[in-house]
């Protein structure tokens, strides 16, 4: 099972110093964030996208690429990119390029992202979300499996002869994930191709994860990838932690009633009730994290997010140190217990290179 | 047969609760198979904005939603406030999940220290539910604080009776409700491949 973290680099107001940080800082932090990822022993990083403020993720392949460079174990991912509003030409290019250059340690996650007006500044109509999802990453998968591709359809420009290049690593596509919190249609389109997917998990009640998953996993089976139990699931969560419980309550207390999402709502401890959100000590990370087994199945892929609500780069740190220590050990150890044999991993560069080897 | 009636009523006893049990009762007694159940906004007035903020409803909010969403028929009253629905009363329909009102009887009821008030049902309530596919009643009854005392020809009563009735034969002459599934599956890949669900412009 993988473990790591995601983050969706807001640039956000410290709640408790009134300091906002400058992009820069908060470009460097994120970097920094994803090499302590790999120092502590994490096994993912997965950046967002977003062309609005208060986020700085434009630009993803440019930054994973950078990190790719500084770090030699660690999956890079996306959460998400945008399946509706990039080309899905350069989608192909991009992450085919980062591909190489990080040596096949990279995956996707499709997402379709929900703020309106970036819809129309990439020439788009947001109420056309899934068919531009649908039809987008039809394109790209054909792109990557395909030297030569003709394609005409609704939303871009038609193809005549187009190769995308570079081709694919050891002409094995990366991986891809859909990331959809509550449209049946994405959970069908990952169980379609065989894909992973992933349930954001976090702000929401976890009975929109379990029916999300059970979906996909039901209708993963019914297209012939495997049975339920072999498709591939991922998950977010939202930890803060400290040794004793109490003071790890008092410290995020004015970052959770401030945060942008959450904020001015519910009272943490009811958000915590209702939510996957966890605010105590690593044991009681480790026995609500091992508790999302319980109406999702055995899953490949647990990702935390920990820079949110403005909190500092030093204490976000600190917390990856907490995670790499003393939570994921335990919790390696205790999701191996009573997974079955048959439940695979999440596919990697290796995995599916092999599985191509197998096949032919 | 499943009534829910909503009172956005804020004081206690509230006007807007007597009326709402009013109209209940005149459709219960237009057809004696209804089962209504009644629900207090004000008991839900922090869930319906906590789930303004954070999407989703929480505590006791999902069972009113629901109960409204499974419901054969509505029954919706608020106070008018600055000439319209209350703003707890618009949240709450706010929160409500898209097409729960689709095809639903539903009648309507406002109350108001004066008369003068009274076409706010028609120029602010009745569009916002035609806005979401609900059947309205023809009648929807205002009461302001005289109309609790007033005798003649169109009283109160009078007006609560015809409601009533008018309800009571809509929801009569419909199949039973059938809530949607947010989650459920309702097109093949197939077709979403093909290209259908794009917007036309």
């Amino acid at each position: 099972m993988q473990f790591g973290v995601f983050t969706v680099g807001d640039v956000t107001q410290d709640p408790t110093t009134g300091r906002v940080p400058t992009d820069a800082e908060r470009v460097q932090s994120m970097v920094a964030i994803a090499l302590k990822a790999e120092e502590v022993g994490l096994d993912v990083f997965a950046l967002g996208e977003h062309h609005n403020p208060p986020f700085v993720t434009s630009s993803p392949t440019t930054m994973l690429g950078w990190i790719a460079a500084k770090t030699s174990t660690l999956q890079l991912s996306t959460a998400t990119t945008l399946i509706t509003t990039n080309d899905p030409v350069k989608i192909a290019e991009d992450y085919a390029m980062l591909q190489h250059l990080a040596d096949g340690r990279v995956d996707l996650m499709m997402g379709r992202g929900n703020t309106g007006p970036v819809y129309p500044w990439f020439g788009q109509d947001i109420r056309n979300g899934i068919a531009l999802a649908v039809e987008n990453y039809a394109l790209l998968r054909r792109l990557w499996r395909e030297d030569v591709v003709d394609w005409e359809g609704n939303f871009r420009t038609p193809l005549q002869g187009f190769t995308a290049t570079p081709r694919p690593l050891d002409g094995v596509p990366p991986f891809v994930w859909h990331g959809s919190i509550r449209s049946p249609e994405i959970a069908e389109q990952a169980a379609y191709y065989g894909d992973g997917f992933f349930h954001n998990h976090i702000f929401w009640p976890k009975e929109h994860t379990a029916r999300m998953v059970e979906l996909y996993r039901r209708r993963f089976e019914h297209y012939g990838h495997g049975a339920a139990d072999q498709a591939i699931v991922g998950l977010g969560g939202q930890v803060f932690m400290r040794k004793n419980s109490q003071d790890a309550k008092r410290e995020f207390r004015p970052y959770f009633d401030n945060a942008p999402v959450y904020g001015h709502g519910p009272s943490m401890e009811d958000f915590t009730e209702q939510t996957p959100l966890t605010v105590g000590s690593p044991q009681e990370v480790i026995d609500r994290t091992l508790g999302f087994r319980s109406y999702v199945g055995d899953y490949q892929r647990q990702l935390f997010l920990l820079d949110h609500a403005g909190l500092p780069l030093k204490t976000v740190l600190e917390q990856l140190d907490i995670l790499g220590e003393e939570v994921v050990p335990v919790l390696r150890k205790e999701f191996a217990i009573g997974r079955p044999a048959h439940v695979p991993d999440a596919p990697t560069h290796a995995s599916l290179l092999e599985k191509v080897a197998v096949d032919a | 047969m499943k009534l829910a009636v909503i009172s956005a009523g804020l004081s206690q006893p509230s006007s807007t609760r007597l009326l709402a049990d009013r109209l209940a009762a005149a459709t219960r007694a237009a057809l004696p198979a209804v089962e209504s159940r009644v629900f207090e906004l004000r008991d839900h007035a922090h869930e319906i904005t906590d789930h303004l903020l954070t999407g989703f409803p929480a505590g006791g909010l999902p069972d009113v939603l629901d109960a409204v969403a499974t419901a054969d028929g509505l029954i919706a009253v608020t106070p008018i406030f600055n000439a319209s629905y209350s703003g707890l009363f618009k949240s709450f329909f706010d929160v409500l999940g898209d097409d729960a009102l689709r095809d639903k009887p539903v009648l309507l009821g406002a109350t108001g220290g004066t008369a003068r008030h009274s076409l706010a049902l028609e120029h602010a309530l009745r569009p916002m539910f035609t806005y979401l596919h609900a059947v309205v009643t023809p009648t929807s009854v205002f009461a302001a604080t005289e109309d609790w005392a007033a005798g003649g020809d169109i009283t109160l009563p009078g007006r609560i009776h015809r409601a009533g009735a008018e309800l009571a034969r809509l929801l009569e002459s419909r199949p039973p409700a059938a809530a949607p599934d947010p989650f459920a599956l309702t097109t093949t890949f197939e077709s979403m491949l093909a290209g259908e669900g794009i917007r036309s412009f």
